[in-house]
């Protein structure tokens, strides 16, 4: 809502500055986005009254002028135009002035035009920023001619009295009433304390009786429930007046003609959108409000032909649509050259019909967006007899003094009670009641009987806490005082929360940086890991409304966002990245469902000396901050992201039964589709799967007493055998006196047969009761030999 | 006899000051004091003197003993003092070369921010709360008194799912999970994401981040709502850190405000960072609306509470003067490893 602060000089008058009432009228819930010295915009553009005018001596379509300035000395302007004679007024753009024309921007200097010195640039309409809308007898291709009161170096502003101010605001959707200046003026009225002069509209008319002209019947009293039309005789289309141009222009709506502008003049003033529908189109004299037929077709003023449904409410005549009720009228029901009579509309449509219909019909006007939002149902006889008043005023037709009111509505005011206690125990403020029966007040809501009664035009109060807030911004919200708030809670984090902070700072801990990621996926992700095409993981929550293709599924693994970010580092040749993100997947349930939304761990590594067993150690961190143990590690069976890795480089991760993730070297193909140029590594662990096999009970264990014996042993087995096995067949064969074992060498090549590798290991044993003597020791390591042989591992010779 | 001491305390005392390793001292030591060194051999022919020049040579001899044996030790811990000196003179390095730095990682600037809003909520005694991101409509809007053709809708653009299931708008869908599941006292936090549909550019996401909270308890006024968020203000941006509240319309909220902070860079005199403001719009909040608590069953009579939204990216932007959004979601290691 554009507000010309001249207008609203006609409801209350202010002593402030442009700045001061934008800044007061914010912090009592009017907020300002912006405001605008429209003089500002005429800076430097000066009335220069031409003196003479001569043929240029070396240019035969050019003139040379003198013209008074208001200085002491007059000016010499070459000019082009033709239209400019002694005597003239015209708007110049005098030296420094940047003058814009189009989509070019020049400064105005001192120049030789064709070797005649001149010293500024006579202006049109459109240098001005103006059109011939706002000054219709301007030429509007060749400098304007000013008709206006004006004098010889007196600014073009003043002039042209383009010295409003235009102050922009950002109404919510609750107050309706304030997307009016009349609304604004309440606000101002109770924001400054002074008082608020709205005077009741009345006109004159004829004697005719507007029923034998025309009849107006609702059919759809729910959607419609008052409807006002008033008769304009014998209209003369013609510019509106000045000051109403100006206050359109301010308001930033374009002037049309009388008849036009003043529909859009009162509903910019009381905030209620008006009609005019040409006399000769309403078929039959017959207004009627019903709901379209399936299939009725209407071509509205924007000349977009449009069906319609029987959801939707129109005005039609004896014959068809002639308005779509509440948003835009039809195409030849409008103000033209020739038009006679005018029928004027004041009608209340009920919001949810108005909004519904302009959303489906995907039109939505200034109109519209007043409907939609609940107006004051009283409203309707007194802006019509505005409109009326205002062609009267203007001469622009012949009302007639009969009007119609088809009313079926029955507001009745909302009583809300009064509690000065409460609203200041609600506020934790100290306000006297009779202060806030003030501010109430000056928003016209009475106070009678320990109740407040809500006026017509303010359809958003209905509680008491509605009435605090009254009270409070006129009070001033930053006068309310700033208290702690008192009682016990018992705050700390759930076992789960502390666990995802635990991953994610052991994650920082082993190098990696934090990512963050969209939700969101292509399809096409699906695809670019190699996922099975009857995989579960493609059934994805789709968006039925999405930005684009690229974010149009809610992914269901997070691996391929992980991919994109790596790639998208490696393409900044970022020689290393080492990157992990807690977040979530999204997996469909059932239709109409929410999905679950398990979070994971990704991490993703390339460069530096990342390999499989690196990310394999940070898992393993991970793991054993989190209290995980027992984890194993296997070739890759039942996870459908496995494609995504290198078949012999890759594992699916358990503890026990439960499944935890996947991790590897991404497949080189997969690598290829991304665009990465180097092995990457990535780790996807289910977060819920691993809470529920941590345990973070800790239980301190004495420290050993006893010495330990460590036993080195090197192997050669088969080179297929994974050290896992060898592991198991130790710590098995060894028993509880196992401390720990440690892999220190792995060999193959000249020294060991083809097909067979040389492993060794570590096992240090300890008994926990006594020392553990060298015979224990041994029988152990025959034990453990045994177990080897059985495998096909023998001591290496 | 005295001469030979006296001669051999002289010449020990030359062949002390000219050793210059502590193996050719040791040696000399031996040769000088050892048990067939030379001073025990000259003490052997103590029996040749008579009684009486015996004490007085006795005496002499325990003195050039003691003095040679002074000679050795001293000579001995300047020699290893001169030793550890070269050692360390051998060892001097080049200070200046690049350290070996432990691989460590970077928390992303967003989670930083969150972590450091979840402590100080913690601190005031809430918890933390979570909620699904694929939610349905009711959560969204439905219970927080936006029915379907409320035109404040039009202000969130919404991502459907279907009819009826959508991805959330803002995180106060969360207050309604917390109102059916808790009962007052309730003092909780909820961050995490959500959706609108704006298109990506240097101050839009898709996707951004909230930080919901909300308070309900019996008496709790919209002056606890100030204290908090000023709390709140002052202990992410200081303490002379001012906010401002001006009256704003959110349908789950009465009274409703919107809240600035004071601007960082001008301390409210007004500059390019905050258009001349002073102040920059950083939270929506409110005592939350009767209905909302009703509908949720909380007796409104005896309950009040407020609740506040606010936006991460907003903040961790400020903070961090970062002038593109994009940057956050772009995960540019270099960027990234610039915040700690």
């Amino acid at each position: 809502m554009n507000l010309s602060m001249r207008w609203l000089g006609d409801y209350v008058k202010l002593d402030v500055t442009p700045k001061e009432f934008c800044s007061a009228m914010t912090m009592s819930g009017s907020k300002v986005e912006a405001f605008e010295e429209e003089k500002k915009r005429l800076e430097g553009f000066v009335v220069g009254k031409i003196l003479s005018k001569r043929v240029h001596e070396n240019a035969d379509a050019l003139f040379v002028c003198s013209v008074d300035m208001g200085g002491e000395e007059p000016v010499q302007i070459v000019t082009n135009a033709k239209n400019v004679k002694e005597g003239d007024f015209v708007p110049v753009a005098t030296i420094g002035t940047t003058v814009t024309e189009g989509n070019q921007s020049m400064k105005i200097k001192a120049a030789k035009v064709r070797g005649v010195e001149s010293r500024g640039m006579f202006c049109g309409l459109e240098t001005l920023g103006l059109t011939q809308n706002d000054f219709p007898y301007a030429d509007p291709e060749s400098v304007f001619v000013l008709q206006e009161e004006c004098k010889a170096g007196q600014d073009v502003a003043s002039a042209l009295g383009v010295d409003d101010v235009s102050v922009e605001f950002e109404i919510t959707s609750n107050r309706p009433d304030c997307l009016s200046v009349i609304g604004l003026a309440r606000e101002a009225s109770a924001t400054f304390n002074v008082p608020l002069t709205v005077n009741k509209p009345e006109f004159t008319g004829s004697d005719e009786d507007i029923t034998k002209t025309l009849t107006v019947e609702i059919q759809n009293k729910e959607k419609c429930t008052r409807y006002c039309a008033g008769l304009v005789r014998n209209v003369k289309i013609a510019p509106s007046p000045r000051w109403m141009r100006e206050r359109l222009r301010a308001s930033g709506v374009r002037p049309i003609n009388n008849l036009v502008d003043i529909t859009n003049y009162v509903m910019l003033e009381y905030g209620q959108p008006m009609h005019a529908f040409d006399l000769r189109f309403v078929k039959g004299g017959k207004i009627c409000i019903r709901n379209a037929q399936n299939g009725e077709k209407i071509t509205t003023l924007d000349g977009i032909e449009r069906e319609l449904t029987d959801k939707m409410l129109i005005i039609a005549d004896s014959e068809k649509p002639i308005a779509v009720a509440g948003i835009m009228g039809g195409e030849y029901s409008g103000i033209m050259e020739d038009t006679v009579d005018v029928v004027f509309e004041s009608a209340y449509f009920e919001p949810v019909q108005v909004r519904q219909t302009s959303k489906k019909l995907g039109m939505r006007t200034d109109a519209s967006a007043r409907y939609e939002k609940g107006l004051d149902e009283t409203s309707m006889p007194v802006t019509l007899a505005r409109a009326l008043q205002l062609v009267q005023e203007l001469g622009a037709g012949e009302p007639v003094g009969t009007t119609i009111d088809e009313n079926y509505s029955n507001p009745i005011p909302n009583h809300i009670p009064f509690d000065s206690k409460w609203i200041n125990a609600f506020l934790g403020a100290d306000i006297p009641e009779s202060d806030m029966v003030k501010y109430l007040e000056s928003l016209e809501i009475k106070v009678e009987n320990d109740e407040c009664i809500a006026p017509s035009f303010r359809i958003d109060l209905a509680r008491p806490a509605d009435i605090a807030e009254e009270v409070a911004r006129i009070y001033g919200y930053n006068n309310l005082p700033s208290t702690v708030i008192t009682g016990v809670a018992k705050a700390q984090l759930t076992p789960e929360q502390k666990f995802t902070r635990t991953i994610e700072e052991t994650a920082v801990s082993v190098g990696c940086d934090g990512i963050l990621t969209y939700s969101f996926t292509s399809p096409k992700a699906f695809d670019k890991i190699n996922l099975p095409e009857n995989s579960p993981l493609r059934n994805a929550t789709t968006i039925t409304n999405p930005l684009g293709e690229d974010t149009s599924v809610m992914r269901t693994t997070t691996i391929p966002s992980m991919l994109d970010i790596l790639a998208f580092n490696y393409s900044k040749r970022n020689p290393k990245a080492w990157l992990y993100e807690v977040s979530k997947e999204y997996h469909p349930t059932e239709p109409d469902k929410l999905p679950t939304e398990p979070q994971v761990l990704t991490i993703g590594l390339y460069g530096s000396d990342a390999d499989f067993f690196l990310l394999k150690g940070m898992v393993e961190t991970v793991f054993d901050k989190c209290g995980v143990s027992g984890v194993n590690y296997i070739r890759p069976e039942k996870s459908d992201e496995k494609n995504a890795f290198h078949p012999n480089r890759s594992a699916e991760v358990y503890a026990g039964e439960t499944y935890l993730g996947i991790m590897g070297e991404i497949h080189p193909d997969v690598l290829k589709t991304y665009g990465i140029g180097v092995r990457a590594y990535v780790a996807k662990i289910q977060i819920p799967e691993l809470f529920s096999v941590a345990n973070n009970e800790i239980t301190y264990k004495p420290l050993p007493k006893f010495p330990a014996m460590t036993r080195d042993i090197s192997l050669v087995c088969d080179e297929t055998i994974p050290v896992g096995e060898l592991e198991t067949a130790i710590s098995q064969a060894v028993g509880k006196s196992l401390e720990k074992i440690e892999l220190f060498d792995v060999y193959q090549g000249e020294q060991i047969a083809k097909g067979k590798k040389s492993v060794s290991f570590s096992i240090i044993m300890r008994n926990a009761e006594e020392t553990m003597t060298a015979e224990q020791a041994d029988s152990a390591m025959k034990r453990v030999l045994k177990a080897l042989t059985k495998l096909g591992a023998n001591i290496r010779e | 006899m005295k001469e030979q001491l006296k001669s051999i305390e002289e010449r020990a005392r030359e062949a002390v000051s000219a050793v210059t390793d502590l193996k050719a001292l040791d040696e000399l030591r031996v040769k000088l004091l050892g048990k067939k060194g030379e001073l025990t051999a000259i003490l052997k022919q103590m029996g040749k003197l008579s009684a009486e020049e015996r004490p007085a040579m006795g005496q002499l001899a325990n003195q050039v003993r003691s003095q040679l044996e002074t000679m050795i030790s001293d000579k001995t811990k300047a020699l290893q003092e001169a030793a550890q000196n070269a050692r360390l003179a051998a060892e001097t390095i080049d200070i200046t070369m690049p350290a070996k730095k432990p691989e460590t990682g970077h928390l992303h600037p967003l989670k930083i921010v969150e972590n450091e809003i979840r402590e100080i909520f913690l601190g005031m005694g809430f918890s933390i709360a979570d909620g699904p991101e694929v939610e349905y409509d009711y959560y969204n809007f439905e219970a927080l008194n936006l029915p379907p053709d409320h035109p404040a809708r039009d202000t969130q653009d919404t991502f459907y799912i279907t009819d009826n299931i959508l991805l959330r708008t803002q995180t106060s869908s969360v207050q309604v999970h917390v109102m059916e599941t808790q009962k007052p006292p309730i003092r909780v936090i909820s961050p995490g994401r959500v959706y609108r549909s704006d298109a990506v550019d240097a101050t839009h996401s898709p996707l951004f981040h909230q930080v919901e909270g909300l308070v309900i308890d019996k008496g709790i006024t919209m002056a606890d709502l100030k204290g908090t968020l000023e709390l709140l203000m002052q202990r992410l941006y200081g303490d002379d850190c001012k906010i401002r509240l001006r009256p704003h319309h959110f349908p789950f909220t009465e009274p409703s405000a919107e809240v600035d902070v004071m601007c960082f860079n001008c301390h409210g005199a007004g500059c390019r960072m905050c258009k001349n403001e002073g102040y920059i719009e950083l939270l929506g909040a409110g005592m939350v609306h009767p209905w909302v608590l009703e509908n949720s069953g909380i007796d409104s009579s005896v309950y009040s509470g407020f609740a506040f939204g606010l936006g991460l990216e907003r903040i961790v932007m400020r903070r961090y003067q970062i002038s593109d959004m994009r940057l956050l979601f772009e995960n540019d290691v270099r960027f990234l490893e610039q915040f700690r």
